[in-house]
Order: structure tokens, then C-alpha cells, then sequence
């Protein structure tokens, strides 16, 4: 039988704010000793109220925004109650029916579209650590995570393949850190992912359509990218071979073990659990309007793919190139300055790149206009001409003729004698590249 | 020594040295000492405390010349409900749940009254989590009414109502979400304001029904409550429902409406605020309709206990020091509802159903504030009853009936004395205006008192 898989993402990103969500404790909770960053806000202390970090609220429009999606001018917060020792208030302040982003969408390099759902702000829970004191197992919590400001991203179950996952989230990771809101490290935990999979029967030979599967199984706990990839991949072989038996597959959440390269079963899920959603009557409902979003729009840097885009357009070069220095932002500006400062002195962009990513003449210099002049040092060194190497390189050949014979029998290692027999009439001035060509030139001819 | 019952009038002795703040302490807290055994008024008494404050007190009314300009409450004494939190001072919420919390924390009210002179002598008993209209859900037993021991002092502000009217202190903060400061306001013959919703900081203060729960206090006269209110009103960056939106209104037409003198409301109740009607001088009476009145009860005790259930899941047990069994009959019974009305497949038919007609509420007083600047009403139908009368829920809940309306329009109202029932028990009505028109009810209040006496008499102890 045919399937299709049918993927759907919902990622969390931990923002990079300076403060908490609804305090002002910092949000960079990061190997920070344990509940040393907590206050009565986020430890949910009897009294304490939440006060909206307007910066999370930036950084959530910024990317909604960046993502296509639709900004209401209304949305509010709502109450999303579990019971959960790390959640100190018994309830999860969230965005349930009135999110602040919806209905985005991201293309993919083989131009295929996929739907953004929603993208809502939530706030962070504390940390469970299970330790032996004195002897006895005990759990504790860390509060310093709570209350850090954080997103979800919901997609549509638009994803066909585990590379087109693998590649909307590495658009996403690279596009949340062009914006400056998350460092979305997937190993400090401020990026998260979750995937849901099926597989969808393909209808007939001639029509490729999908039928829509009637389960869901979700993937959670995956600590990389890659093992997403393995995770989907394996899921997809575990359904089909369920599928093709005839069987059902569990509607349940798993997990990914690498160790024996298998998901296995984390709970069953029948019905859907009951958060009993409800207002947030504390917070009162966020007006964003035309205004509001202008100001965030300015705020919005070029973004990867249109930088790109314009690299390869203004500065010719190879794709490569491109991938490398947009991949990192720093050193894309980096570059850019380079270029900008390398044209008055002949240095041109593909000089400039090739020093960076082959010889990482970025990584030693102080600065843009430090590296130009190192470059416009080297090109200026007063090198031998052409004429002064061939005249050296035929004193070499003749005055060296049993090197010259080793050579012709297969020991070409003493071209690295000759070289320096050359460099020797040269005063050291010859570029090696062109000594060693005209040495092998007169060798191979002979 | 005998200190007067207003705020000016204490101030007026600091001033002129007839005693010192911890003279005045001394005082209040004798009559604390005296009645608490009775009366039940006070959780927890900070002596020590009071006195600390005194010291400084008395340093800066001896040193600083505008003394009394800089600290508008200098040498005011207080007691707050046990739902304040309170820094290094026990704040049990009146339940057993608390009963050893000691906050690190003081909340925006406390903090702006210390810093104006305020002196706060104790922590005052309540319906525990402020679940009551009566002060007998408190787990520390409740508080008695000065006037008739034998009977309640309203609530869930109970405790605080007791220690002002039985001279323990000259005010106390409470807190108001269905009643729960005008009630025992009208129970003890005091004058109580219940805030705009979103005009003072609730910041500090233990929720109960967030989208309901106002901060606001209980005294002897309307000129201090307007005292207290504009020290602890406005913006503090820790609420975020706080706004500042007062006009300038002038009180000329009241609307008295008819739903809130019907059926259940005793006839003295009516007759004592008929004659309060001539005593304010300028101001016409319009009969007017707010005719969703009856469903304010209905609605309350869906969206209340909803927020409650919220708000209490915090005591799961693992904090606190004190298990999930520890909550009373009456946090149980609230805990269930609310979660009932929350849960999948119910929330359209009563929560959001309920919110709907609160919407009603609200369309009923936006237009009779069309045609008047206040509404006059009573404040319960019935004065202080006994401890023990009403054990149904239901009953109880009843007592809300005309003071939740205003709750949940999110409306200020006061509550003031207006005369004794046969019996020799306080009788209140209630004033009721515009969102952040308190301007008009202490307009109102204090041409009111000027004209009359009733809030000068104090019960025999």
C-alpha cells in the first residue's frame, strides 16, 4: 500500500528578553543557580499578580510578522489549569481562542507552502530535579525557568517528509535568531520541538490526493534536529508496516530513543485532557493596532532568505558563499563592511569571502577595515615576475639533475627541494603557487 | 485618653501634642486586648511593629514642620483584612490552608499606606479566602458584632468592620468582591467604600474572584474613606487593570431603583432611607429600572466561583506546609462549582452564558447613568442577623443580592449609616455611581453626614 505522511510541527521558543514575562525577574535562567532568579510574581506566591512584558509582546508580533501571519488588533490571555508541581499558580497563563499571530506561512526551496497556524505567547514552567539528598530520592523544583516568556508555533499537518521538517526548522531556528528574539538552542532548552505524524492513504494510482488519516501520533522530548528526522523517519516505517497488517495505530504521544533507534509509547491519548481554559481576568486584553505594528515592522531586519537573495545578486557569489556567511549574521555584516571598505582599495567581494571562509581572516582581524588592510598587505608584497621565476626555474632543472631524475622515476617529493632550490635564486620572493606550476611545467615537458 | 474618631480630629492632638503616636497605639491596643476575647476582631496583633513605626512617627512629627502635609495619613491606625499580604506578618487568609504563611512580600496598598504615616496594629479576621457575608467561614471562629455579640458582623470583611466600629482602630482596609466591605459596613454602622473596579492596585492582596475583587476600606466617615482612597488609588505598574479615568461629576439627580426595594427587604430598611432622602440639600429623586437585578445572584455565583477555583489551585498541597484537606466547606463547595463550570461541554452554558448576562447587568446601569448621577439603594434586606440563622449556602448567598449587582458592573459604591432598626442594629444604604465617579459618592457622603448623626453612635462595650 502507498502512504503519504502527514506532519504537522509545534515548536517552542524560549524569547531572549531582558526580563521575565510578568515580572521582572531575568528571563536568562540558563545554569543559573537553582530559584536564585524568582520573585512573588513567578513564584505564584498568594497576592502576586502578572504584569505584561511588552518586549515579549514585540518579539512575538516581529515574528508573526516575519512569518506572513495575520496580527489581530484584539487578542487576550487565557488560564490553561493542570496540576503540576513546577507550576506554581495550578494554572498556566496562555492564549487559547485569540492568539496574537495567525495564519502565516513559510515557503520551502521546492516552493511548497506551508500553513502557520497560530503562533501564541505563553509563559514558561519551573524544573523538576530529581536528586539523592542525604541519602534519600528526592524532587525539587527550580523556579527560575518560570515565568520566562515563551511562544508556540503550531503549523498545519502540511509536511510531507522528515527533510522538509528538517528544513522549515532550521528556516525557523535561523529566522527567530535574525530577529534577535531567541538564541533558540535546541541544547539550553529555548527551542523545543513536537511533531505530530501519520500516515495518509494515497487514493489511487492516478490521484495522488491524500485521504486524511483518522489518528495522530505525537512525537515529544526530542533534543535535536537530527533526531527528529530519525524519529519521523522510524515512525514512518513502524505505521506503514501497522497500516499494511491491517491493524490501527494507537492514537498516543512517544518519544525517540537514539540508543536503540526506536520511539516508544509515553502515554495513550483517548480523549484530550481538560484545561478548563478561561480568561485571564488579571491581564486585560492587548490592543494592537496599525500604529503598534508599524513600529515593530521597523524594527525587523532582512531577514535570511531575502538577504541571500541579495547576495548572490549584488556580490556574484557562489552559492556556497551565500549559504555560509547568511547562515551567520555577524559575519554577513562582517562582509558587507569589508566589501564596502575593500573597494577603494581593489579588493573585491569574492577576495573578501574566499579570506573569510577559506583562510577565517575574519576570526584574527579587529575589525572589517583591519582585515582589508591585511589583504591589501598581501597583494601588495613585491613578488617575482614571471620572467625572473622561469629564468630561476631553468636554472633549477639544469643545475639539479639528479633531483630531476629521482623525479622522473616517481619520487616526487623532491619537488619541495626544488622549490627551494628556485626560492633561493629568488630571494625568497617567488609566490609558491606560481614556482611549483613552472617547475612541473619544464618537469612533465622533459 | 479617648482619642476622637476622625482622622483630622487624631491628627488635630498630634499637632497640637496632647499625645504621640505610641500614646495612640497604647490606646487602641488596650481596647484590642479588652474586646478581642469577645469579639473575635483580630488573627494575628504586631505590637511590636505598630510600635517600631511609632518610633519613627513621633521622630518625624517632632523634626519635619510639614509633617502632616507629607504623610496625609500621619498617626492614622489600622488594621487590615488577613487577606493583605503582609511583609514578616502572618497572613493566613482566614483559613487554615495559611494558617503559618509568613509573606516576604507587602502588596501596593500596604506599601502606599505605610509610606503615608499609616500605622498597621493587626491583621483582621474574615470568611476564610473572603467566602462568606457573615464572617462565620473564617477557621478562626468568627468575629462577633459589637452592637448584638450574639449576632453576625457581615463578611466576609468581619474582622475589620468589628475593629473599627469597637475603636480598636480608626480604619480598616478590606476587600470587596460581592459585598464583602458595604455589607459589614451596614451590619456595624459604618460608612464602607467599595472601589471602582480597577482603581486601586489589588497587587499584594489574596485573590478570590480576580475579575471582581476590589481593595477598598471601612471607616467612621466619609471624609476619611476619601482620605484613605486617595492615598491607595492609582497606577503601581503591578496591576495591570489599573487605569486613571475620574471626571469631574456633580451628584443633582439619584435614581432610586425600584428592583432594589422589592420583595425580602424589611419595611424599616425602606422607611429609615425615605427620610434619609430629605437630608442632602440640591438633589433630586427618579424612580429608575435595572431590570436584569434578579439575575446578578444567579450570574455572581457562576463567574465567582469559577475565578475561585482558579485562584485557589495554587494551594495544591505542595507549599504552604498545610494539605488540599485543610480548605473549608464553603472553599470546597466554590472549588467544585467553579471547576464544574469550567470543565469541557459546560463552560458555553454557564460560564460564557453567565458573562453574557453580565453584560446585561452592565447595559442596565449604563443607561440609568443616562438619566442620574447615583443610585440609592439598601445595602442587605435585612439588618445584622444571627450567628448560626442562615445555614443553607443558598441563604447566605442571598445576602449578596444587593451589593452584587455593582460587583459585577464594576461599579463604586459606598455604604453609609442611616439609623437603627427597632431591634437598637444598624441600618445602611448603599450609593452606587459610575465607573470612577467616587468624587460624587463622597460628595454625597460627607453632605450627608453633616446633616446627620447616626455614624457618631458606638456600641456599649
Amino acid at each position: 500500500m502507498e502512504y503519504k505522511p502527514v506532519i504537522g510541527l509545534e515548536v517552542h521558543i524560549e524569547l531572549s528578553t531582558k526580563s521575565k514575562m510578568f515580572c521582572s525577574c531575568p528571563a536568562e535562567h540558563f545554569a543559573k543557580e537553582a530559584n536564585t532568579q524568582v520573585c512573588p510574581i513567578c513564584l505564584g506566591l498568594p497576592g502576586a499578580l502578572p504584569y505584561t512584558n511588552s518586549e515579549a509582546i514585540d518579539s512575538i508580533i516581529k515574528l508573526g510578522i516575519a512569518l506572513g501571519c495575520k496580527i489581530p488588533e484584539f487578542s487576550k490571555f487565557d488560564r490553561k489549569h493542570y496540576n503540576y508541581p513546577d507550576l506554581p499558580k495550578g494554572y498556566q497563563i496562555s492564549q487559547y481562542d485569540l492568539p496574537v499571530c495567525l495564519g502565516g506561512q513559510w515557503t520551502l526551496d521546492n516552493h511548497k507552502k506551508i500553513s502557520i497556524t497560530r503562533v501564541h505567547m505563553e509563559e514558561d514552567t519551573g524544573k523538576l530535579i530529581h536528586r539523592k539528598v542525604n541519602g534519600e530520592k528526592v524532587t525539587l523544583v527550580d523556579f527560575n525557568r518560570s515565568g520566562v516568556p515563551l511562544v508556540e508555533l503550531v503549523t498545519d499537518p502540511d509536511f510531507e517528509s522528515p527533510k522538509e521538517v528538517d528544513e522549515f526548522l532550521r528556516d525557523l531556528r535561523h529566522l527567530v535568531r535574525y530577529l534577535g528574539i531567541s538564541s533558540a538552542d535546541m541544547e539550553k532548552g529555548s527551542l523545543r520541538l513536537e511533531a505530530n505524524i501519520s500516515l495518509g492513504r494515497v487514493k489511487g494510482r492516478e490521484d495522488k490526493r491524500v485521504k486524511l488519516p483518522d489518528y495522530k501520533v505525537e512525537l515529544k522530548n526530542i533534543n535535536s534536529f537530527k533526531f527528529l528526522q530519525k524519529a519521523l523517519s522510524i515512525e514512518i516505517k513502524r505505521q506503514s508496516e501497522i497500516l499494511d497488517s491491517g491493524e490501527k495505530v494507537n492514537q498516543e504521544t512517544r518519544g525517540y530513543d537514539d540508543y536503540n533507534k526506536k520511539t516508544f509509547s509515553q502515554r495513550s491519548k483517548e480523549g484530550s485532557e481538560d484545561y478548563r481554559y478561561m480568561p485571564e481576568p488579571d491581564i486585560p486584553p492587548l490592543i494592537i493596532n496599525k500604529a503598534a505594528i508599524a513600529r515593530i515592522k521597523k524594527l525587523i531586519p532582512e531577514l535570511p532568505k531575502e538577504k541571500q537573495m541579495r547576495f548572490k545578486d549584488s556580490y556574484k557569489l557562489p552559492d556556497n558563499y551565500v549559504d555560509l556567511l547568511v547562515n551567520d549574521q555577524d559575519r554577513a555584516d562582517f562582509f558587507e563592511l569589508a566589501v564596502k571598505i575593500g573597494k577603494a582599495q581593489g579588493i573585491d567581494s569574492k577576495m573578501i569571502a574566499s579570506a573569510m571562509l577559506n583562510n577565517n581572516l575574519d576570526r584574527s582581524s579587529s575589525s572589517p577595515a583591519d582585515m582589508v588592510k591585511k589583504l591589501v598587505e598581501v597583494t601588495k608584497k613585491d613578488y617575482a615576475s614571471q620572467a625572473e621565476i622561469e629564468k630561476a626555474v631553468n636554472k633549477v632543472i639544469n643545475g639539479n639533475k639528479k633531483a630531476v631524475d629521482d623525479y622522473k622515476k616517481g619520487k616526487t617529493n623532491v619537488i619541495g627541494f626544488l622549490i627551494g632550490k628556485a626560492q633561493g635564486y629568488l630571494k625568497g620572493k617567488g609566490e609558491v603557487g606560481l614556482v611549483r606550476t613552472e617547475l612541473l611545467k619544464r618537469l612533465e615537458k622533459k | 485618653m479617648r482619642p476622637p474618631l476622625s482622622i483630622k480630629g487624631v491628627q488635630g492632638d498630634l499637632k497640637e501634642k496632647k499625645y504621640n503616636c505610641t500614646e495612640l497605639v497604647n490606646f487602641y491596643l488596650g481596647q484590642a486586648k479588652k474586646l478581642n476575647p469577645t469579639l473575635n476582631a483580630f488573627t494575628t496583633i504586631c505590637e511590636d511593629f505598630a510600635f517600631e513605626k511609632t518610633k519613627i512617627l513621633n521622630e518625624i512629627i517632632q523634626t519635619n514642620p510639614k509633617a502632616f502635609e507629607e504623610f496625609p495619613l500621619m498617626g492614622v491606625v489600622l488594621s487590615l483584612k488577613d487577606l493583605f499580604s503582609t511583609k514578616g506578618i502572618r497572613t493566613t487568609a482566614g483559613s487554615e490552608v495559611l494558617s503559618d504563611y509568613i509573606p516576604p512580600f507587602s502588596g501596593t496598598v500596604v506599601n502606599k499606606l505605610e509610606e503615608a504615616g499609616a500605622i498597621i496594629i493587626g491583621k483582621t479576621n474574615c470568611d476564610a479566602w473572603g467566602h462568606g457575608a457573615s464572617g462565620e467561614n473564617s477557621d478562626f471562629g468568627p468575629a462577633k458584632n459589637p452592637w448584638d455579640t450574639s449576632r453576625v458582623p457581615g463578611g466576609s470583611s468581619s474582622g475589620s468592620a468589628v475593629s473599627v466600629s469597637a475603636q480598636m482602630c480608626m480604619a480598616s482596609m478590606g476587600t470587596d468582591t460581592g459585598g464583602s466591605i458595604r455589607q459589614p459596613a451596614g451590619f456595624c454602622n459604618l460608612v464602607g467604600l467599595k472601589p471602582t473596579y480597577g482603581a486601586v492596585s489589588r497587587y499584594g492582596v489574596i485573590a478570590m474572584a480576580s475579575s471582581l475583587d476590589t481593595v477598598g476600606h471601612l471607616t467612621r466617615f466619609a471624609e476619611d474613606s476619601e482620605i484613605i482612597f486617595n492615598v491607595i488609588k492609582g497606577k503601581d505598574g503591578k496591576d495591570g487593570t489599573i487605569k486613571d479615568q475620574y471626571k469631574e461629576n456633580k451628584a443633582l439627580n439619584i435614581g432610586i431603583p425600584k428592583e432594589y426595594y422589592g420583595l425580602g427587604i424589611d419595611r424599616e430598611i425602606v422607611e429609615l432611607i425615605n427620610a434619609a432622602k430629605s437630608k442632602v440639600k440640591g438633589v433630586k429623586f427618579v424612580e429608575v429600572s435595572l431590570p436584569h437585578t434578579r439575575y446578578a445572584i444567579p450570574t455572581y455565583y457562576i463567574i465567582q466561583p469559577a475565578e475561585v477555583s482558579s485562584n485557589l489551585a495554587r494551594y495544591d498541597g505542595v507549599r504552604y506546609g498545610k494539605s488540599r484537606k485543610a480548605f473549608g466547606d464553603e472553599a470546597v463547595r466554590r472549588i467544585m462549582l467553579g471547576t464544574y463550570v469550567l470543565s469541557g461541554g459546560y463552560y458555553d452554558a454557564y460560564y460564557l452564558k453567565a458573562m453574557k448576562i453580565r453584560s446585561k447587568i452592565i447595559n442596565d446601569f449604563d443607561r440609568a447613568f443616562e438619566k442620574v448621577d447615583a443610585l440609592l439603594t439598601p445595602v442587605s434586606p435585612t439588618p445584622a442577623f444571627k450567628l448560626g440563622e442562615k445555614n443553607e449556602p443558598l441563604e447566605m448567598y442571598m445576602a449578596d443580592a444587593l451589593t452584587a449587582p455593582a460587583s459585577l458592573a464594576g461599579l463604586p459604591a459606598m455604604s453609609l449609616p442611616v439609623g437603627f432598626s427597632g431591634k437598637g442594629l444598624p441600618v445602611g444604604m448603599q450609593l452606587i455611581g459610575p465607573r470612577f465617579s467616587e468624587n460624587v459618592l463622597f460628595d454625597l457622603g460627607k453632605r450627608y453626614q453633616e446633616a446627620t448623626d447616626w455614624h457618631l453612635q458606638t456600641p456599649n462595650l
